[in-house]
């Protein structure tokens, strides 16, 4: 670690880059990455986006006569190891009781979560970044107001509110409802940013700024803000995480994404009862909820690490090659 | 101090007045109250919709009606005067609603974080201390899935795989494991303990040998002596667990060198072993009253044999006399619980499926104390499992990072360079301070617990206050609503609050101004 550090300033190279290095040599943090936009790129070209239509030839709501008790067709194991060779069949995912393609109303539903995880988890970072950045930079009665309202919002847990919230914006769409969602879970980033801004604004690059004539908004967003960048990424990839669960609960306890539209929530409330005879609708729609999470919780963590090296989070590659260097040193 | 309590409840009091604006603001948005109505073709509708307008005050805009309620709700705040938190859409009044449903919802979240934060601050601790293990990092990935679990996901799967292949197994009446569930369970827990155990290739060897064949051995001792039909402990086995106790704590909290502590915990264990005798018929005629007052007897027994041994380091001897006592005195009621299983299976209302997948109890079902807490128990346990995930996850994390800073501190290597001994650095000087930042976590917890339960309460069917909060914020049903969220959010103020006033009690740097 040390030999990289200084081998890095050797050749001089700012502070973003040895953070993108740090981040694209973290193994399981690209893989994760790589894995998600997989995940999302295929679920998109498999349904289409928009008006523009995908290489999937069914559609996620139109019923059709269900073939073979609707059993999924999606085969892995190939014929060399006694399986039936790799191929999706008719319809890979199976169907559901009245027929509906399930790979298309899961991927439909992998795309809703993705909708779902970019609106609101870049709502939720740009409003809590700019509450903290205010709070955190003027102090003063500015930053009480701002703290006391974001305690109020803290006060409510965020699936209740966003039961409330999803009620009446579900019927609206995906959109309105992650943008209503990224509205109400937004307090944690601002309490972090703000935090972090108090103790940023004491030091003397940014008192350099104030002589040099520099405005506050200048400060805010040229001087400071860029410093806090890791505490507000490591906190967006986080609330992306929590993004995909809270859409998903909603839906599943009905106040979210409504039909028609497709959410692997409701998929799974929806198919709930059929478990023991049609288990298939249950697990594909699971599968696409936690891999997504998932692969996130990693990535953030491989961005956590690559911003802040210091802390030392776990790894088996670091253990393997540094097995002096635990935490106990400081 | 004084004035820090009165300025915090005060801001607390403004908090919760404009959070509950909000909350009913947004409800009563959210739809519109008189859906079922407009939609039913009964003769009188339109009578029943004038009452209810007239009724609920709903010709009046939310913003105005909210300080009615607020008017109403504030009542309930001061003793003497009548606590009025509206009436829901059928005119049934809430204050009537919450109790029974909070109740529920109360056992459910209080277990749930009682064990979160037991099996998640062990696992974390056990976790640091073995850093970078295959128990760490096995940890590390599992804590990571269940951040990414939705919690409705994890309550269906233990649905439909722990309930039903249970109830299977016990309801097919061939009570045997088999050999290969055996073998398995044993080889997991082998593989456990050699990574908890790290250090030498002999040594997890020699670990893995020892548990894999204890496990394997204790299985197929209780399979052959049908223990699955009828559980108990008996005199052997209690015997055999209350040693384990004695030795356990002992070796934990005082070291075997204190041969005071020792003497305390064995005088303890004959005691809750001469109970366990003794009790029997008392217990046959028990209520929850008697298990209450025995319990606090016992602590309190315990305490006096701490006291009077005592000698140089009377509080650790205490500590040790009573954790020994109170984890004896349950193994006691549980054994007792225990008995009851085979009465509580052959109940027709039963029928040998005892994991209950809906409701909080079974309908009909009638019994003493015992049979009705196992009831409670096996509808209870799995919503409890469920919610506890929740938590778990990250307790185990934020004990671990804790653990691992506080190791790195100056009073520890001062504490190792005095030569005390490991044990000692961790229990009475690692541990105390590895609770502090947990105490913050765990308090603001509590509202993501109470949030879960809203779920898991569903999945199983509870008529809890979230079942309470999903039926009115579907009618549109606001005072209902505003009810669950006013107890919620009371709780979440108030466990922040004793979270600050712990905060400073553990941490006496912290000063509150």
């Amino acid at each position: 670690m040390t030999n990289t550090a200084i081998s890095d300033a050797e050749v001089g190279q700012s502070q973003a880059r040895l953070i993108f290095r740090r981040f694209v040599t973290n193994k399981t943090a690209m893989v994760s990455f790589v894995l998600l936009i997989a995940i999302f790129g295929f679920s998109i070209s498999a349904i289409g986006l928009g008006p523009i239509p995908g290489w999937w030839h069914y559609n996620f709501y139109a019923p059709m006569p269900t073939a073979n008790e609707g059993r999924p067709t999606l085969s892995i194991i190939p014929e060399w190891l006694g399986g039936s060779g790799i191929s999706l069949g008719d319809h890979p995912f199976g169907q559901t009781r009245i027929g509906v393609d399930y790979f298309a109303a899961t991927m439909r539903g992998v795309q809703n979560s993705f909708v779902v995880i970019v609106l609101l988890a870049g709502v939720a970072t740009v409003l809590g970044t700019v509450v903290g950045a205010i709070a955190g930079y003027y102090r003063g009665w500015v930053d009480a107001v701002l703290m006391r309202i974001t305690d109020v919002f803290i006060v409510i847990p965020t699936i209740v509110v966003g039961a409330v919230v999803g009620r009446m914006t579900g019927g609206l769409g995906v959109s309105f409802l992650a943008i209503a969602l990224g509205l109400v879970a937004w307090m944690g980033i601002a309490r972090l940013v703000r935090a972090e801004f108090l103790s940023l604004r004491e030091r003397e690059f940014v008192e350099a700024a104030r002589v040099a004539g520099a405005s506050d908004a200048r400060i805010i967003f040229k001087h400071i803000l860029p410093n806090a960048m890791g505490v507000v990424i490591v906190a967006a990839s986080l609330i992306a995480a929590a993004a995909i669960l809270l859409e998903t609960a909603l839906s599943y306890l009905g106040y979210g994404i409504h039909a028609p539209e497709r959410s692997l929530g409701l998929l799974v409330s929806e198919n709930q009862s059929a478990f023991s005879t049609r288990p298939w609708l249950f697990w594909y729609p699971a599968f696409f909820t936690v891999a997504p999470a998932l692969l996130i919780n990693f990535i953030g963590d491989g961005l956590r690490d690559a911003f802040d090296p210091r802390q030392k989070r776990f790894s088996i590659r670091r253990t393997k090659e540094l097995p002096e260097t635990t935490e106990q040193r400081s | 101090m004084l004035s820090f309590i009165v300025r915090r409840i005060l801001a607390s009091i403004l908090t919760l007045v404009v959070a509950s604006f909000i909350m009913y603001i947004l409800t009563a948005y959210s739809g519109d109250p008189l859906m079922d109505l407009r939609g039913s073709n009964a003769p009188n509708a339109q009578l029943l919709i004038g009452q209810r307008i007239e009724r609920l005050n709903l010709d009046v805009p939310p913003p105005l009606r909210f300080f009615g309620w607020l008017a109403g709700a504030a009542g309930c705040l001061t003793p003497f005067t009548p606590c009025d938190l509206g009436t829901d859409l059928n005119y049934t009044a809430v204050t009537q609603l919450l109790p029974n449903a909070a109740a529920a919802t109360v056992r459910l979240v209080s277990a749930a974080t009682i064990l979160a934060i037991i099996f998640g601050i062990i696992t974390g601790i056990v976790s640091a201390l073995r850093q970078y293990s295959a128990f760490d990092l096995g940890m590390t990935f599992v804590s990571f899935l269940l951040y990414s679990l939705p919690s409705f996901l994890a309550a269906v799967l233990l649905k439909e795989f722990v309930a039903i292949d249970f109830n299977n197994w016990i309801s097919s009446g061939d009570s045997s494991i088999g050999f290969i569930p055996t073998l398995v369970v044993a080889l997991i827990v082998g593989a456990i303990m050699q990574a908890l155990v790290a250090g030498s290739a002999r040594n997890r060897v020699i670990a893995f040998a020892i548990s894999a064949g204890a496990t394997f051995g204790l299985l197929y001792f209780l399979d052959a002596i049908d223990w699955f039909q009828n559980p108990g402990l008996g005199w052997g086995g209690m015997l055999l667990l209350i040693v384990g106790i004695v030795v356990g704590v002992t070796a934990v909290l005082a070291g075997f060198g204190n041969r005071r502590a020792l003497l305390g915990a064995v005088i303890a264990g004959v005691l809750a072993y001469a109970a366990f005798f003794a009790l029997q018929g008392l217990f046959a005629i028990s209520t929850i009253w008697t298990i209450g007052i025995l319990g606090l007897a016992t602590l309190a027994v315990c305490f006096v044999i701490g006291w009077v041994i005592g000698g140089p380091d009377r509080g650790q001897v205490i500590r040790v006399t009573m954790l020994v006592g109170f984890l004896s005195g349950l193994l006691v009621v549980a054994d007792r619980y225990l008995q009851s299983w085979p009465a509580y299976l052959a109940s027709p209302r039963i029928n040998n499926r005892p994991i209950a997948t809906v409701g909080e109890q079974t309908v009909g079902l009638s019994g003493d104390m015992w049979l009705m807490g196992l009831d409670t128990f096996t509808h209870f346990l799995l919503p409890t499992i469920s919610l506890t995930l929740i938590s778990f996850a990250g307790y185990t994390r934020y004990a671990r990072a804790g653990l691992l800073e506080v190791m790195n501190q100056d009073y520890i290597r001062t504490a190792r360079a005095k030569g005390l001994s490991e044990r000692v650095v961790i229990t009475r000087h690692a541990f105390r301070n590895m609770l502090i930042p947990i105490t913050t976590i765990v308090a603001a917890d509590i509202g993501v617990l109470l949030g879960g339960a809203l779920i898991t309460e569903r999945v199983f069917a509870i008529s809890g206050m979230g079942a309470l909060f999903n039926i009115s914020l579907n009618r549109v049903d606001v005072n209902p609503v505003m009810g669950y969220f006013i107890v919620i959010a009371i709780t979440a103020i108030l466990f922040n609050f004793l979270a600050d006033l712990s905060y400073a009690l553990l941490d006496p740097r912290v000063r509150v101004k």
